[in-house]
């Protein structure tokens, strides 16, 4: 990308299509079509989103711009959330439905701007855009009816998970803390001990790594209904399905991790006389520890996975997968969407600490290095 | 992996295959037995370990069946039907595998267009990166009842909605593999391109795309594996009547071991054989054959 950034490029005019909004109907109301002046505090929100886009080289620096702009996005979510709370309809104003495109693409722009920066700002960008992407399945979902079987608003949602606060914790720490953790350590600790005697012994290592190609081509999920019929339906059975799917990832990348060190750096040990286990220690481990972490990220989401479809097959009446398929079948979709919004949160949070724990431990990898 | 020895690969593999199926048939001696046992106190006449060990290897509804039994199933299942009856094998992994591959084919698109607009477009790369990581967070089986239910009720049934769940866990990695390598292209060459004044959609075509197979290769070995496991968990909720989902459902409601060790092997071949084409077909495009390229 060898783009000059000195100037700030120019906008795409593409916002401006809000500009044909007051021609189409805004809103109905008992299957009257309004128009956009004839409606309280739209034309306003309206004249808001129009000026930012006019005035947006006033404030005079790239941050100053992105802030007045979204001024503009903020008042064109607004409207449309506004006007269904007012029990307006809104299937019917492709108005409005213009007006909020434009601002989406305002949005567009707005985050174009956040990219150019570096540090915090830099942020908003991912947040603004999930952000936005709620309010949007928000809109489209009540403003065009959307029944709630098939989608429910997120507002729905978050009710729904206000009312099962208590039910959802308990499906959390039986899912999670009890499960999870347990297959996962042991899952994990597994596959790191034997990389450990593998690396020892490399008939061992040859005879495995094969074994684990096969293993990652197979469906491992599988065997969710053998452990349940051999351990029972509490978590012994979820945490054996969890060890043998995160087995085989954890022996492979400790293995390539062990591999890594470079050659140079195993002379200068063996010239400092350091034996295998010191080797190990002191050299070996360390340059493991990115593969290490990269199988314990990907670990992470399959011991998830593997403990809701382990559910599937059996559980005491308590667990993220028992509830998904029991309120699937009741039809309360409303509840099934806030379990997978624990489900998806634990996940991004388990992600994201072992991401930060990484960058701790292995700051010295030039994969963290600035370009 | 450095060999220091003369020995051929084929060695370890073997020893550690010999050694996996000595530890089935003790497990399934194991595991057995107590069953067994019960069975011959209640047959009435004495018994010894002899006696006991032959009961465990054969029995009706074992725990864990010996590697022959699942063979000799296996066996049946695939000679002793026509490939369209319900009760052939091949029949379930037929219906698996059109999931799985839609569902691979619909993954490929999504997974090389969400990464060439990342490659292309700054404001994607920053906005977006973060929710496709974050997207695999979702665990992808808990919707699948629920895409079941909704698309059912749009009156979607069958193939469509297992390989929109394939999909799903297929793009993943195709996004990420395919970012890696569209950005592989060597600098000097793109410094080329620019001399020659190529427009970017040329860079792409002719530089960007050619540099990124390797990449591409390695994650659509990860991909289709990936999406065998969609299609096979997204035939569990739906009570699918066909697919090794429902076989495996079905074995395990009716404590039919022996029926879910044979769905589970021909997963396991239905995987592999997969793979084995994709690797085929990255010798055939792939200058270079293998592509190391991680």
């Amino acid at each position: 990308m060898n783009r000059s950034t000195m100037a700030p490029p120019t906008m795409a005019p593409w916002p401006l299509v809000m500009l044909a909004a007051p021609l189409l109907p805004f809103a109905a109301q008992d299957g009257a079509a309004l128009f956009l002046p004839q409606l309280p505090l739209a034309p306003a929100l309206f004249a808001l989103s129009v000026a930012a886009i006019l005035a947006r080289r006033l404030p005079g620096s790239a941050l100053g711009e992105a802030l007045l702009l979204l001024a503009g996005v903020i008042a064109a979510y607004a409207a449309p959330l506004i006007l269904l709370n007012q029990g307006y309809a809104l299937a019917q104003a492709g108005g409005l439905w213009l007006y909020l495109a434009g601002g989406t693409l305002l949005l567009w722009r707005v985050l174009a701007l956040l990219a150019g920066f570096t540090g915090p700002v830099r942020l908003a960008g991912p947040a603004l855009f999930g952000l936005a992407l709620v309010l949007l399945w928000e809109i489209l979902t009540r403003g065009f009816q959307v029944p709630s079987i098939l989608l429910p608003p997120p507002s729905a949602v978050l009710t729904a998970f206000a009312a099962n606060a208590a039910d959802l914790w308990d499906d959390f720490r039986q899912t999670v803390l009890v499960s999870v953790l347990r297959g996962y350590l042991m899952g994990c600790g597994a596959g790191f001990l034997v990389a450990i005697l593998a690396d020892r012994l490399p008939f061992l290592a040859r005879g495995l790594l094969p074994l684990g190609n096969l293993a990652s081509a197979v469906p491992v999920v599988g065997i969710a209904p053998i452990m349940v019929m051999w351990f029972g339906f509490d978590w012994q059975s979820k945490a054996a399905v969890i060890v043998v799917m995160t087995f085989f990832p954890m022996l492979i990348n400790s293995l390539a991790g062990l591999q890594s060190a470079e050659r140079i750096q195993l002379d200068l040990m063996r010239s400092y006389a350091a034996g295998h286990w010191r080797t190990l220690a002191m050299l070996r481990l360390p340059c493991a520890l990115p593969f290490l972490f990269n199988g314990l990220k990907i670990n992470s989401t399959l011991a998830l996975i593997g403990a809701i479809v382990a559910e599937f097959f059996g559980t005491p009446v308590v667990g993220m997968g028992f509830r998904i398929s029991t309120q699937v079948a009741r039809m309360n979709l409303d509840v099934v969407w806030a379990t997978i919004a624990v489900a998806a949160l634990t996940g991004s949070l388990l992600y994201g600490a072992l991401a930060l724990a990484e960058r701790h431990v292995t700051a010295w990898h030039p994969s963290f290095r600035k370009r | 992996m450095t060999t220091r020895t003369a020995l051929p690969v084929a060695v370890p593999v073997a020893v550690m295959a010999v050694a996996v199926l000595a530890l089935w048939y003790a497990g399934a001696i194991w595991l057995n037995a107590p069953t067994a046992a019960d069975a011959l106190n209640r047959a009435g006449q004495g018994w010894t370990t002899a006696d006991l060990i032959r009961a465990t290897l054969a029995m009706k509804r074992p725990i864990l069946p010996t590697p022959d039994q699942v063979a000799l199933d296996l066996y049946n299942s695939l000679t002793g039907y026509p490939v369209t009856s319900i009760r052939n094998l091949l029949y379930h992994t037929g219906v698996t595998a059109g999931a799985a591959l839609a569902g691979f084919a619909m993954g490929v698109v999504l997974g090389v267009a969400l990464a060439a607009g990342i490659v292309q477009a700054r404001t994607l790369e920053s906005s977006l990166m973060p929710w496709v990581i974050a997207s695999q967070t979702v665990p992808i089986l808990a919707i699948a009842p629920m895409i079941v239910v909704i698309l059912g009720n749009l009156g979607f049934t069958g193939l469509l909605p297992k390989a929109i769940i394939a999909m799903y866990l297929c793009f993943f990695p195709i996004t990420i593999g395919m970012v890696k390598g569209l950005r592989s292209a060597d600098p000097l060459t793109l410094d080329l391109m620019r001399t020659y004044s190529a427009g970017t959609a040329q860079t792409f075509r002719l530089l960007r795309l050619p540099a990124s197979l390797p990449y591409l290769f390695t994650s659509l070995k990860i991909a289709v594996a990936a999406s065998v496991v969609g299609a096979i968990v997204a035939e569990l909720p739906t009570g699918g009547q066909a697919g090794l989902g429902a076989r495996l459902l079905s074995g395990s409601y009716y404590g039919q071991t022996v029926q879910i060790w044979s769905a589970l092997v021909m997963a396991a071949l239905l995987g592999v054989t997969l793979v084995a084409a994709v690797g085929l077909a990255e010798r055939a495009l792939v200058p270079g054959g293998r592509g190391g390229a991680r």
